[in-house]
């Protein structure tokens, strides 16, 4: 599956059209992690907690996305974009979506 | 008892400035540091390429931080807010957090053995605010990402036009 924020896939041509495909997922904050976000709240700096759940959790919407494409029969999904939602005090969605393809 | 409770708050927004400077200043430090190398990837907002350049192959490549506000600027900003105009103290802390993200984006594509990075897009999302009073988890993540690719110049083409 090769994925790409691009309008079409660099060096190849797209030769069939799927339509939109998506994943998402809405993960909640780890209390351990909650615990020393609220320390750094106070001083400052970077969530390293957050950096990494969040990147995990975003992982996971691509790779719903691409299990969604392939089930399509695609073999490329391209113009792929990212939103970020907090749903919830403590909860973020994070979704993936783009357009499913088959390139040559 | 009852003095601890309005000795606790000046105490913490002393202290939140403190660090938070140090911070500032450590992290500065690093990131000149870390852009100096950057790997020599190049990053490129636009999405065409020249005609010459043949792409062997792409992958999508992404960088994020998640950076928390301190007391002090938490509450230097809601003060601002009261008469309007730029929060000064927000604007260093969100171009550290994007200068981060690139850099760590670049690593990623390093690491995977690509050079150039094409059509970068940096997005900003709050991830939960703080609330009115200054407690509660504040935070704001930056991602950057984009297409890496690997190419090579066409010879040919890119001779008498």
């Amino acid at each position: 599956m090769i994925i790409s924020n691009t309008q079409e896939i660099p060096g190849k041509t797209i030769v069939e059209f799927f339509g939109v495909v998506t994943g998402s997922t809405v993960r909640a904050k780890h209390i351990g992690r909650d615990i020393m976000a609220g320390l750094k709240n106070v001083i400052g700096g970077e969530l390293t907690g957050y950096t990494e759940l969040l990147s995990e959790a975003r992982g996971e919407a691509m790779r719903r996305m691409s299990y969604q494409a392939e089930s399509m029969g695609a073999n490329a999904i391209v113009n792929v974009r990212f939103a970020t939602s907090s749903v919830a005090q403590g909860a973020a969605e994070l979704f993936a979506y783009g357009t499913a393809v088959t390139v040559e | 008892m009852e003095f601890l409770s309005y000795a606790i708050t000046p105490v913490m927004l002393l202290g939140a400035w403190i660090s938070g400077r140090i911070i500032e200043r450590r992290h500065l430090k690093n990131l000149l540091l870390l852009e100096s190398g950057s790997h020599g990837v190049l990053a490129v907002t636009i999405e065409d390429l020249p005609p010459d350049w043949q792409v062997e192959s792409c992958e999508l490549v992404m960088g994020n931080v998640v950076i928390s506000l301190d007391y002090f600027k938490r509450v230097a900003a809601s003060i601002k807010g009261i008469f309007g105009g730029n929060i000064r103290v927000f604007e260093p802390l969100l171009e550290r957090a994007r200068r981060e993200a690139l850099i760590r984006m670049k690593g990623v594509a390093h690491a995977h053995g690509y050079d150039t990075i094409i059509n970068v897009r940096i997005e900003t999302a709050a991830l939960a605010r703080g609330r009115s009073d200054g407690k509660g988890i504040a935070g704001v993540e930056i991602l950057a990402f984009g297409t890496a690719i690997s190419y090579s110049k066409d010879q040919r083409s890119s001779g008498t036009p």
